[in-house]
């Protein structure tokens, strides 16, 4: 992944507020990267752009070679079913769905003919073989990430994207999904970049990058 | 804090609440559902008092005071001092008679001021262009209907004598406003100014006069002059107001009534639906900040008060706003329905405005007092852990509330406690069944797995909120039935009516038949090519004992009941019941009836009269008793204009008493000739024109059904509002989902077939319960209130489904279109 020279800035009133300014950095196949810094520091804004959530004020974000801001908006959601996974802090699973329907809805919106075997083989790997007709209202906040992680991981994504996944989550649980995140890391190679407040998982990637006023403080000279 | 204070702070929030735009939709909600029931109100109201006053121009009045000797005068003194229109009239038989030939004729003496009501026509020259009367005959002169005019052969100018006097004929009546009266006496007719009466000599004891004061004014007015006079009535005096009126036009009357009030009561059901839903939405969106309130330090009951004022500010405020925008419509609407029909509606009472802010507040109290006790209740931890205290329903005293309210506004609307428990349990009984039908159904939709995640999604949206799903299915297949029956129910139900009169009805009555000219009459017939109409014999007859105890109208409160008492009854007899009489209860007797001592009555008069099957009824029949039991209560159906008897006896009962018979024929249009050979061969029938009278029922009919139209529009416009709402209600949960979908990698195409199948699935079913229900609608209405049969209508499904599916995924995909175009990360920052 390559990002250059992103600038994000809204218009509030008759100012306009730089949230991201210049940012450029590149994550190499495989690395885990961890994303810090205070609130406002436009961390999310980041996780966002990188994932053509929304649309830069300019700067370009390259995946795979892939420039996501050529693309149109469904070009855009196209790439991430095929590329992207995405865990949230607030997990963000559909309440109106299964475990297994929530699992196996990115394979789905691809086009998959053999979604429900692989979201059931990835609910199995995460431990929730046995909850996979449970809806996420029954299920524990810990089992609910791990939903969302395996919903994350079965398009077997190159580039996972991760925001303060234990953030709303009890250190011992929030430790789990974290092994879990990294194991599934490690099989299937992803790259994982993640936003974050918490110091034991940030130590557990290979490199750190610092958003401070929007501006990244360690970012060109780490890539 | 003060309550002033408590008030400024409700008013503040409310303000803020305005501004982030959050009440609009419940504001709206309420507007439109007090402006429909205003709407509808005010209309029916005015159209009410409309057909009122239509029907009374078949008594000419509002209200005629009827007597056989002449009124005291303290009737006419006391109408006069309370302000009412007064006039007088006397009706009589009499000979008219020019040089050799004669004719018997009705004479209607009239004075100054006549007739209060409707309007009496007259032409120049015989079937000449008629004219209103501005005015009533002139001293010395008469104006003679066509038919009189025919049978004296006589011109405009001659002179005709009456009694001892004598009238220049100065114009020929085509239309007089009062001809359903008694119209078994009815023949030619003959109209005169009241002072020259006198002259004629025919006032003498002994003489058939009707002495009618007739009276009108505003229906306050009118109903305290029948509470003054009904106690000073003796005997030989009755009262007779448009309730009193003849059965078939009462019949239609209720009929119109009872058509209204069921349209009316849609509107309020829809009403409480969409008050509902956006009640729903309300709270949920103000959780947040109620936990945010208590947690600054704001007691459960100062969240509670600040709330409660803000409801009712706001509802005070919808609900005028609402009855302004009622007033407007119904009178756009009553200038649409004056033009289209020439109708004059009188002004509207206030009393719907009242009854609209009324309905607001109440509709209010029970569909978002409930959700506001959740507002009260909402655990201050939810600041922290928003999991916590989310809407749970409105819960069981909130429920029982809501239908309470709903159940109290439909007794109250249907003004029927028989109408409104039928509406009511029909509308129970039509949730429950609408609900498990809609319940099984999704439940089967989720089952149809393999339809591609566009599906999937859709469906699974369905069964996540059954309720609310449930909710929307129903609230949308009510206005999506009311759309229905509005157009083809009612189409429907118009032909049904239309057929149920057959085509050549009959329009004319021929009464006084003496035995003798039966057949000669048969006679004179069949030498025309017309059809033979059956000929019943008829003697009068007053009741004078049910069982062992004697009969007087004192007796009675109703007062058709005490009008029945005090005339003669026309009994006839017959061995087989007529084709269009159906028994309700007990038999019709045996060809070889055993014993002749028995009675069939028309149910509606003996239920009237408190009578029952196995009752003993004794009549005084030209001052002999004839007593029998009755043994079997018939249903008439008065709309087909045949001759029928509230009382029938087998054969050998009334034979020996003296009889005239009545028959009832169709005469074609264009066969006034006719007319005249019968006049000249049987100088004494009396021949009454009946299609005058069915002209009149029939032009009522059409506006009633104009009227349910009207008030069928604002059912569908508050559907509409529903559909709204009910999309609105559930924004925030579709732009969640959009937002998730699309960062799995969803394009705008699958999330549009997602929203699609959603909502078709919605309008599919809508549709479904739709034509379920409009063909039990007219179902109901056809056998219960318009006594017609009913062929169910097909295209009624097709339409609905179609329709409903077509029409919910178009508005569901306007409405849920903004989703698309908002970054997903701003509403995931949002939720976060």
């Amino acid at each position: 992944m390559r990002v250059t020279a992103l600038t994000r800035q809204v218009a509030t009133g008759d100012a306009q507020l730089t949230i991201l300014q210049d940012v450029s950095f590149e994550v190499m196949p495989g690395e885990a990267v961890a994303i810090v810094g205070v609130s406002g520091s436009g961390k999310s804004t980041l996780l966002g752009l990188l994932a053509g959530l929304d649309t830069p004020s300019s700067g370009r974000v390259q995946i795979n070679g892939h420039d996501l801001y050529a693309l149109d908006e469904d070009g855009r959601a196209e790439l991430r079913g095929r590329m992207v996974g995405f865990v949230f802090q607030s997990f963000q699973l559909l309440p109106a769905m299964t475990a297994l329907e929530n699992v196996m809805l990115p394979l789905e919106l691809a086009g998959d003919l053999a979604a429900r075997e692989a979201a059931r083989a990835m609910l199995d790997r995460v431990g929730l073989g046995g909850r996979l007709h449970h809806y996420p209202k029954q299920l524990s906040g810990g089992e609910q990430q791990r939903v969302a992680i395996a919903r994350a991981f079965v398009t077997r994504p190159a580039l996972l994207l991760a925001d303060e996944p234990t953030g709303n989550l009890d250190a011992a649980t929030g430790a789990q999904v974290i092994d879990l995140m990294f194991e599934l890391n490690h099989e299937q190679r992803t790259t994982l970049l993640l936003v974050t407040h918490d110091e034991s998982l940030s130590r557990r990637c290979t490199r750190v990058l610092r958003l401070a006023g929007g501006r990244l403080e360690n970012g060109k000279n780490l890539t | 804090m003060s309550l002033v204070r408590e008030f400024r702070l409700a008013l503040r929030l409310l303000g803020r609440d305005q501004r982030a735009g959050e009440l609009l939709l419940i504001g709206l909600a309420l507007i439109i559902a007090v402006a429909s029931v205003t709407t509808v109100g005010f209309f029916a109201d005015r159209v009410h008092r409309a057909l009122n006053r239509q029907a009374n121009q078949l008594l000419g009045a509002d209200l005629v005071a009827v007597a056989d000797r002449p009124l005291p005068p303290e009737f006419e003194t006391e109408a006069r001092r309370r302000g009412l229109a007064v006039t007088r009239m006397l009706r009589f038989p009499s000979m008219v008679i020019r040089g050799e030939k004669n004719v018997l004729a009705s004479v209607k003496a009239v004075a100054g001021g006549y007739p209060l009501r409707g309007e009496v026509r007259i032409a120049d020259r015989l079937y000449g262009a008629d004219r209103p009367a501005t005015d009533i005959p002139a001293r010395g002169t008469a104006w003679v209907d066509e038919r009189l005019f025919t049978q004296l052969e006589l011109a405009i100018g001659d002179v005709v004598n009456l009694g001892t006097a004598q009238f220049r004929v100065a114009a020929i009546l085509t239309h007089e406003p009062d001809s359903a009266i008694g119209f078994i006496n009815s023949g030619p007719r003959v109209y005169v100014n009241e002072s020259d009466l006198a002259a004629t000599g025919l006032v003498q004891t002994g003489s058939r006069i009707r002495y009618r004061l007739q009276l009108a004014g505003a229906d306050a007015g009118i109903d305290a002059y029948r509470e003054w006079a009904l106690p000073r009535l003796e005997p030989g005096q009755r009262i007779e107001g448009i309730r009193d009126a003849r059965p078939e036009i009462r019949s239609a009357l209720d009929r119109a009534e009872k058509f209204l009030n069921l349209a009316a009561l849609v509107s309020v059901i829809l009403a409480a639906v969409a008050i509902a839903l956006s009640a729903r939405r309300f709270l949920q969106r103000h959780l947040d900040g109620c936990a945010m309130m208590r947690c600054v330090g704001a007691s459960q009951g100062l969240v509670m008060r600040l709330y409660l004022m803000h409801f009712a500010v706001m509802g005070i405020v919808a609900s005028l706003l609402g009855c302004t925008v009622g007033v407007l419509a119904q009178l756009a609407l009553s200038y649409w329905l004056a033009s289209l029909a020439s109708v004059q509606l009188p002004a509207p009472g206030w009393l719907p405005a009242l009854h609209g802010v009324a309905t607001g507040l109440a509709l209010l109290l029970g569909f978002a007092l409930p959700p506001l006790a959740a507002i009260g209740k909402v655990p201050t931890l939810r600041v922290l852990r928003r999991e916590l205290g989310a809407p749970r329903g409105m819960g069981l005293a909130g429920y029982a509330l809501a239908f309470a309210v709903i159940a109290g506004l439909i007794l109250w609307k249907a003004h029927d406690l028989e109408l409104g428990g039928l509406v009511l349990g029909g509308f129970v009984a039509a949730m429950l069944v609408a609900g498990v039908v809609t319940w099984l159904l999704i439940t089967l939709l989720a089952r149809v797995r393999n339809r591609g995640v566009a599906w999937r999604f859709g469906i699974a949206n369905l069964r996540r909120h059954i309720l609310g799903s449930i909710l929307q299915v129903v609230a949308l297949g009510i206005g999506i039935m009311a759309l229905l029956t509005l157009t083809l129910i009612r189409g429907d139900l118009l032909k049904a009516w239309q057929t149920s009169l057959p085509p050549h009805a009959p329009n004319r009555f021929i009464v006084n038949i003496q035995p003798d000219q039966i057949r000669p009459l048969a006679e004179f017939f069949a030498a025309r090519g017309v059809v033979r109409p059956p000929v019943f014999p008829m003697v009068r007859g007053r009741l004078i004992r049910i069982n062992e105890r004697s009969v007087a109208s004192a007796d009675y409160v109703d007062d058709r009941a005490k009008r029945l008492i005090d005339r003669e009854f026309n009994l006839s007899w017959a061995t087989a019941m007529q084709a269009d009489n159906e028994i309700v209860s007990g038999r019709w007797w045996e060809a070889t009836a055993a014993r002749a001592d028995q009675f069939s009555m028309e149910n509606g008069i003996a239920e009237t009269l408190g009578v029952r099957i196995g009752d003993v009824l004794t009549f005084d029949v030209a001052g002999q008793r004839v007593a029998g039991t009755v043994t079997s209560l018939r249903k008439v159906d008065w709309d087909s204009f045949n001759v029928n008897f509230f009382v029938m006896a087998p054969p050998g009962l009334l034979e020996r008493y003296p009889a005239s018979h009545i028959t009832s024929f169709y005469l074609p249009p264009g066969r006034v000739d006719l007319l005249n050979a019968l006049v000249q061969a049987f100088p004494n029938f009396l021949l009454i024109d009946v299609a005058q009278i069915m002209a009149q029922v029939q032009k009522m009919m059409d506006q009633v059904a104009r009227a349910v139209q009207f008030v069928f529009l604002f059912t569908l416009l508050a559907g509409l509002v529903v559909l709204y709402a009910a999309i609105a209600s559930t924004q925030d949960e579709r732009l969640y989902q959009a937002t998730i979908m699309r960062t799995l990698g969803a394009s705008r195409a699958q999330i549009t077939y997602a929203n699609l199948a959603e909502f078709a699935a919605i309008g599919a079913l809508s549709g479904l319960l739709a034509a379920a229900g409009a063909n039990a609608l007219g179902f109901i209405l056809a056998i219960k209130v318009l006594n017609l049969s009913y062929a169910f209508n097909g295209a009624v499904w097709l339409v609905g489904v179609g329709c409903g599916t077509a029409g919910i995924a178009a508005a569901g995909y306007l409405g849920t279109r903004r989703v698309l175009g908002i970054a997903p990360l701003q509403v995931l920052q949002r939720i976060a």
